[in-house]
């Protein structure tokens, strides 16, 4: 007979809710987990890392194509688009296997199946519409999780207007694609598709692409993509889409025109919606506000007893943030005393090509806010490692707070920038000025020189250059 | 295997200290509980005794060696049958000498706060190390902050940006100190001649504790005359008898008693709540020629006035010799300053911290008073009651010096 009484279940196995309930077993609770699909949720199986995968193949071709500058001979270069997505389920599953192990090593039990609430401290499970099992816990985690935006005439069909998820796994290689919206996951898919050789258009509603990024670092990746062959549409909008056999009429307006382009495929990236329904939300005092359920910050619900994480509550919805918000939480429950999430000190980044990565304020938001700031820049073209790699196009964007030396923002494009933003990360966590970042010895020769010069030239004392 | 002879902690605050003397030479015999060095802390000069037998083999730290920090190795103590030649490795061994006077209360920790903190510390108004982060530090220096005043809400009470924010739109913060007399700017050299007396660490800790006590304590002042006739009666009644007190003696014994009805004046300001002490310790501030200290007469409202001569006399005369015991210069609860014997009238002494009250007693002298529309001759004492505003109100400054007043003019209730 399967125990049914826990400490905490948690709803939802993604990066958010599979890291609740580690934590909530270190700490000694009696933990159960639902998850009706696959452990690791989006993030694992279909989205953060299964994307790297594909992007890694980008780079690899796309280095390859650059074999001859590196004194290489590569002839035939080509690719075989069933392995490609072949070698990115794999990666994905080998990571979910990864967090089975992790529920066993932990003591979690697992239930396949779709939880409700169903009264105070009670979910019932079920698979397929059939119960499962009726469950009681002191304490409840939703992690939910989010999915794709579906906007009206835009919706995915699969076949010939996908979203991130049909977009990952493609039976064929388009010659021609249309992007709707520039964030994160639409330019991802955006320049690998560019980079293996397909012929893409991004449509932005905003005025430039990667809209939450500081402004001179969308303009540099615009700037780059334009490069690579990529046409970018800003403030501009699909108005229909018109499905053919095997390609799509795309009605494109922008600058008050309209015109008809033709696509073999499309990716609707418009964003995400929180996955509130059939969760029992209804006969509790939960509130949900445009598809997220509002909580505090140490993630409470108003209902007692309930909490949330992750993409189903507020921005950034980022698996980094998510898990983050498990161990607040699940510290919260325990009785101890955790730090709420500081949102300016979560990292945000994309692995395109160049990459983009940032942490903090952009220098617009920094100066809407009414900082007086000094901002450092250094670019990749002045960096001896940038130069030896063959990768010198990007920048490192440092914003200070000119009165206290608090480093509101730190703004980087070019390559392997997303594993070099945690450095900043630590300093705003630790609450450094600019003199710890310029008293830090930065290894020679390194892209992460550029970090160091960048504060340096915020306050107009960068050496090379 | 040779012993090392480390520094010794003579107080809990104590971080360094000087080597002032070494009281045997190598190769000199040593027995337990011998005398073998004298270490100067930064208010008395005390003796160090050995814990071990054997032969001191050799002294690593020459006297007159400053800022030798505690637990450094010193000497070196050959065991029977040892060379000089083994105290080459210096392998430190846990169980080397002791101390000699042991710690100090722990009633002594306050006053001695910031006394053995190096001076090159940015936090001069405390002793301990205050955990921030950079950021904290800059935005509480901008805002004018003290550090110390804040409470940490980061990891391990690590005090972070957001507290002192707090601090500063709560206005819960103490102003920061500023900083001690170490850190005043460089002093302008206009040519005229001079030489300069280096600063003895006793005189580091009086510049620091005073400037600190005169810039951060609202003092005020309340003076009052009081008619000591009685008094000089009532000394050399007990002259008579064979028993001397001075003056001083009655006004120690009158201060102890004025405190028991008045306690607020034997007290500390904290943080969080006035500190009322209640035992009656007078702190008697003596001349040395290092400069000011002050001994404490503990339990003074309990103890006769021969008692309390004796014991005044005692205490300042090892004061001068450098020679008191932690404990009896630190703690007590209220100060005595008394330049009578100077012929000074009167002056305005400054509070002693933690305490809030200190009596600046001026000389007793006949003067020309006006009784019942007449002028006659008394002899007067003016006696000044400093306090800090915190604790101490007008009134009950004034409450004191009342009571006060009424035993020393009436001496023979000191005696009941």
């Amino acid at each position: 007979m399967t125990d049914t009484n826990f400490d905490l279940i948690v709803v939802g196995g993604g990066p958010g809710g599979y890291t609740a309930a580690i934590r909530a077993s270190q700490l000694g609770m009696k933990v159960a987990l639902v998850e009706k699909e696959n452990l690791g949720g989006i993030c694992l199986n279909w989205g953060c890392i299964p994307t790297k995968a594909l992007l890694r193949t980008a780079e690899v071709y796309h280095l390859m194509h650059r074999a001859k500058e590196f004194g290489l001979k590569a002839d035939n270069i080509g690719f075989d688009i069933e392995a490609v997505v072949k070698r990115s389920r794999g990666v994905a599953s080998q990571l979910n296997a990864g967090v089975k192990h992790l529920m066993k090593k932990n003591k979690v039990t697992v239930f396949d199946g779709h939880a409700k609430l169903s009264g105070k401290g009670k979910l019932n499970v079920t698979k397929d519409g059939k119960p499962v099992v009726d469950l009681t816990a002191k304490n409840i985690i939703l992690a939910t999780g989010a999915r794709a935006r579906e906007l009206p005439g835009l919706e995915a069909d699969g076949k010939l207007v996908w979203n991130y998820r049909h977009a990952m796994v493609p039976t064929s290689f388009p010659k021609t694609l249309l992007v709707i919206g520039s964030g994160a996951i639409g330019i991802e898919f955006a320049s690998f598709y560019q980079t293996l050789g397909c012929k893409v258009t991004v449509v932005e509603v905003l005025d430039r692409i990667v809209p939450v990024e500081d402004a001179e670092i969308s303009a540099i990746a615009h700037k780059q993509f334009e490069k690579q062959g990529m046409v970018i549409k800003t403030k501009a909008v699909v108005k229909s889409l018109k499905r053919n056999a095997n390609d799509v009429v795309a009605t494109i307006e922008q600058n008050g025109k309209s015109e008809q382009f033709t696509f073999e495929r499309v990716i609707s990236a418009v964003g995400i919606v929180g996955n509130v329904e059939n969760l029992g939300l209804e006969g509790t005092k939960i509130k949900v506000e445009k598809t997220h359920v509002i909580a505090g910050q140490y993630c409470e619900t108003d209902e007692p007893g309930v909490y949330a994480i992750g993409d189903l509550t507020g921005p950034p919805w980022l698996a980094h943030k998510a898990g983050h918000e498990a161990v607040i939480c699940v510290e919260k429950i325990a009785g101890q005393h955790p730090h709420p999430l500081n949102v300016l000190g979560i990292p945000g980044c994309t692995y395109c090509h160049p990459q983009i990565a940032s942490v903090g304020l952009t220098e617009q938001a920094a100066k809407d806010k009414g900082y007086q700031v000094k901002v450092g820049r250094y670019p990749f073209i002045a960096n001896g490692k940038a130069i030896a790699l063959g990768e010198t196009q990007g920048l490192v964007k440092t914003v200070f707070d000119a009165k206290t030396g608090e480093l509101l923002g730190a703004h980087m494009v070019g390559p392997e920038v997303t594993e070099m933003i945690q450095g900043y990360a630590i300093a705003k966590t630790l609450e450094t000025t600019e003199q710890e970042l310029m008293h830090t010895v930065f290894p020679h020769p390194t892209l992460s020189e550029m970090m160091h010069e960048s504060v340096l030239d915020a306050y107009g004392r960068a050496i090379n250059m | 295997m040779p012993i090392q002879i480390l520094m010794p902690a003579l107080s809990p605050t104590m971080t360094e200290g000087k080597l002032a003397k070494w009281l045997k030479k190598e190769g000199d015999k040593i027995s337990s509980g011998d005398v073998i060095a004298e270490i100067e802390t930064d208010k008395a000069t005390m003796e160090m005794e050995a814990v071990d037998e054997g032969t001191l083999g050799k002294i690593i730290i020459p006297e007159g060696t400053e800022k030798v920090l505690v637990n450094e190795p010193i000497a070196v103590l050959l065991l029977e049958g040892e060379s000089s030649g083994a105290t080459a490795p210096a392998a430190k061994a846990p169980a080397a000498a002791t101390p000699a006077p042991a710690a100090a209360p722990a009633v002594a920790k306050p006053a001695t706060a910031p006394a053995a903190a190096p001076a090159a510390k940015p936090q001069a108004s405390s002793g301990t190390r205050v955990f921030a982060s950079p950021l904290a530090k800059r935005v509480a220096a901008n805002a004018g902050i003290d550090l110390a005043s804040i409470k940490g809400s980061g990891p391990q009470g690590r005090i972070v940006r957001a507290d002192v924010d707090q601090a500063v739109a709560g206005g819960g913060a103490k102003k920061a100190a500023p900083k001690a007399a170490a850190a005043s700017g460089p002093v302008p050299d206009f040519g005229q001649p001079y030489t300069e007396v280096p600063h003895t660490g006793m005189r580091k800790v009086i510049a620091q504790r005073l400037l600190e006590a005169k810039t951060t304590i609202p003092h005020f002042y309340l003076t009052i005359d009081c008619n000591i006739d009685e008094i000089i009666k009532v000394r050399k009644e007990l002259a008579e008898s064979g028993v001397k007190v001075s003056v001083n003696d009655f006004v120690v014994k009158a201060s102890a008693l004025a405190l028991r009805k008045v306690p607020q004046a034997n007290a500390s300001w904290t943080d969080d709540a006035v500190r009322l002490y209640t035992n009656v310790d007078i702190s008697v501030a003596v001349a040395t020629p290092d400069g000011l200290i002050t001994p404490i007469v503990r339990n003074a409202d309990k103890k006769g006035l021969a008692a309390i001569s004796a014991e005044v006399k005692d205490l300042a005369s090892r004061a001068k010799a450098k020679k008191l015991k932690l404990e009896e210069f630190q703690g007590g609860g209220f100060s005595i300053s008394n330049l009578g014997m100077f012929g000074i009238k009167e002056f305005s002494a400054i509070v002693n911290p933690p305490q809030v009250c200190i009596l600046a007693v001026g000389a007793g002298s006949e003067r020309a008073v006006v009784k019942n529309g007449a002028i006659t001759i008394a002899n007067v004492m003016t006696c000044t009651l400093s306090c800090d505003h915190r604790v101490v109100d007008g009134s009950v400054g004034a409450e004191f010096l009342q009571a006060f007043q009424a035993l020393i003019e009436n001496p023979i209730r000191m005696i009941l």
